[in-house]
Formats: C-alpha cells, sequence, structure tokens
C-alpha cells in the first residue's frame, strides 16, 4: 500500500507553482514551469503502473502477461511534446521581451510597462 | 502588486490548494493495484488486430489517432509562433565566426554524428515493433543535426539544414499526418481508420498505416526541432559574431 508516487506528483507540482510566483528570470520562470508539467508525467504514468507487469510491448512475451497501460503512456507522450513546445514558445517570448526591454525580469518588466 | 504581497498571497492559496489536491490523492488507487480496463483491452486486443508489438505505437497511431493529429498540430503551431517572434531577415552566415578548429572534437564528432543519426533512424523505423517510435525518433535525428554545430559550427549546421528543408519537412510531415486520415476515410469510411491491411506480426511490415503516419510524425518532429534549433541558434550566434567583429 503506498501512495508515494502519487504524492511526488503534487508536491511537483506546487513546487514548480511556487518557483513560477516567486520568480525573478523569465527562464528559471519557464524551467519551473516544465516541473510542474512534470509532474503529470508522474501521475499519469504511476496511476498506469500494476504489480509485475513488464512494459506494453509484446516482443518476445506472449499476449496475456501482465503489461502496464498502454495509454496514459500514449497520453505522457503527447504531454513531453506538449511541454517542449510550450517551452520553446515562452523562451522565445523571453528572448523578444528582453530585446525589447532590456531585463528578464518579471517585476521589472511589470514596472516598465506601467 | 509587490514582490511581497504577491507571495502572502501564494503562501494563503498555496496551502489551501496543496490541502486539497493532497486530499483529492487518498481515494486513489494503491499504487501497483491497477485495475482499469481501457488499457487492459488495448493490451489484450492490440497484438491480434494490428499485429504492432508496442502496444503504445498502435495506441498513439491508431487507436488514439485523432489525439496524435491534434498533438501533431499544437507542435506546428507552437514552432511557427516561435519562428513568427525570432525569424529575421537572415543575416550573412559567413558573419558567425564560431568555426570549431579543435581537431580531436571534429574527429569525435565524425563518429558520434553518424552513429546518432542511425540510432534515429532505429528508434523511428522501429517505433512500432519495440521500444519507440516517431516522436521519439524525430527528436534523436534532430540530435544528430545539433552534434553537427557542436563539433562543426553553425555555418555546417546551416549548410546541412538550410530554412527551405527545414520548413518543408515539418509542414510536410504535419500535412501528412492529416492527409493519411483522409486516405483512410476513403477506403475505410472513418477519418484515421487504418486501411492497407495488418501484415506480420512484429515484422516491419505490420500495422497497416500505422508505419505511415510513424515516419510523417518523426518527419514532422524532426523539422520541428531543427526549425527551434535554427532560430534560437540564430539569435544566439548573430549577437556573438557582431561582438566579436568590434
Amino acid at each position: 500500500m503506498s501512495y508515494l508516487p502519487y504524492a511526488v506528483a503534487a508536491w511537483l507540482f506546487i513546487v514548480g507553482l511556487y518557483g513560477v510566483v516567486s520568480s525573478r528570470n523569465l527562464i528559471h520562470l519557464t524551467l519551473c514551469l516544465s516541473v510542474m508539467q512534470s509532474s503529470t508525467y508522474v501521475l499519469l504514468l504511476a496511476i498506469g503502473y500494476r504489480n509485475k507487469a513488464t512494459a506494453p510491448i509484446f516482443r518476445g512475451i506472449h499476449v496475456g502477461h501482465p503489461a502496464v497501460d498502454p495509454v496514459v503512456q500514449a497520453l505522457t507522450l503527447t504531454d513531453i511534446v506538449v511541454s517542449v513546445t510550450v517551452v520553446a514558445l515562452i523562451l522565445a517570448l523571453a528572448l523578444d521581451v528582453h530585446k525589447q526591454s532590456g531585463t528578464v525580469d518579471p517585476d521589472q518588466i511589470a514596472d516598465l510597462s506601467g | 502588486m509587490t514582490r511581497a504581497t504577491r507571495l502572502a498571497i501564494f503562501a494563503v492559496a498555496g496551502a489551501g490548494f496543496a490541502a486539497l489536491l493532497f486530499w483529492s490523492l487518498v481515494d486513489l488507487p494503491d499504487f501497483g493495484h491497477y485495475h482499469w480496463p481501457y488499457g487492459k483491452l488495448l493490451n489484450a486486443v492490440v497484438v491480434n488486430e494490428r499485429h504492432t508489438t508496442n502496444v503504445v505505437g498502435a495506441t498513439v497511431f491508431d487507436y488514439r489517432g485523432i489525439d496524435t493529429l491534434g498533438e501533431e498540430f499544437i507542435l506546428f503551431t507552437a514552432v511557427l509562433g516561435v519562428a513568427l517572434l525570432l525569424r529575421k531577415e537572415r543575416e550573412d552566415a559567413d558573419a558567425a565566426g564560431d568555426d570549431v578548429r579543435d581537431d580531436a572534437l571534429r574527429m569525435l564528432g565524425l563518429f558520434t554524428v553518424a552513429a546518432v543519426f542511425v540510432l534515429g533512424l532505429w528508434v523511428a523505423a522501429f517505433g512500432y515493433v519495440t521500444p519507440g517510435g516517431g516522436f521519439q525518433g524525430g527528436v534523436v535525428l534532430a540530435g544528430a543535426f545539433l552534434l553537427v554545430y557542436l563539433v562543426g559550427g553553425f555555418r555546417s549546421y546551416r549548410a546541412l539544414a538550410p530554412d527551405s528543408v527545414v520548413d518543408f519537412a515539418e509542414s510536410a510531415g504535419a500535412g501528412a499526418f492529416a492527409v493519411l486520415g483522409f486516405v483512410g476515410l476513403a477506403y475505410e469510411s472513418a477519418y484515421l481508420r487504418n486501411f492497407l491491411g495488418i501484415g506480420d506480426t512484429g515484422t516491419l511490415y505490420a500495422g497497416g498505416s500505422i508505419p505511415l503516419l510513424n515516419w510523417a510524425t518523426a518527419i514532422e518532429v524532426c523539422g520541428a526541432m531543427l526549425l527551434l534549433f535554427s532560430e534560437f541558434l540564430e539569435a544566439y550566434v548573430t549577437p556573438v559574431s557582431r561582438w566579436r567583429s568590434r
């Protein structure tokens, strides 16, 4: 009986959110956002995990052998791709902000825009 | 709002949110005691229905293909956004004075670039038989090009991955996925339904249209990653070379 993986997922989300709220640098903020997003990977994979089961790849293993859930693994794959693209987009915005205002500190950017 | 107020608000809201979040976890089934029907069903039927041994691959490119279509276009749109934000008039590539002159590094590159490229092709090609797939293979392939930048400099990278080719690969991959869906509609009367016949279990000739969708994805992902690398490298290299030439 263990809830540890779920607790890890929740903790990653909260700690990432704290990083986003308290960040002084847009690049640091982007990394915190990807920490938040990685909590969803942990949660999805933890839900699909099954004791004494293999990966859902039946090469050399007969069908019917217990395997972990392939659906949550597919969802995690989707999740990772979305995460990467979001990170790329935000980093591009950060570059643009730095070019416009000369800073990547969210507080100072807010000051500049009034 | 000052920083202190913001953190104070977060301390209260965050504590409440954390309490709710941990409370919501209490009724989840014990870790490892899995009993959802959908995953079990797929594990039981996919190998017989599609002859692909990687059930995750079949889920991504067949049973949940519409999902993946949406994901492909999230990728496409986000990369388009990056290109819109960062792409300007290209400066003369000769301006980038970051050529690598270290012989040991170049020699290492000679071996690793080829090895990583082949690894990428393998991961993509066998994606529906063994662990791997178009997404993973595409990223590894793009990694081989990034290695070219590391061991050969920006000019070599640009020569291998010019904008015209990268842009085309990215859009052609995304477009091919959508078009393959219509082929399914034409032949099997449902969008993205598997066509072509299921082939032999556990070989590359298996899964009907899964291999085609797999390769379309590999090409799109590789193109998208290269486009991101190009834009960010350009944004980095141009100021560096300007600073050096001062």
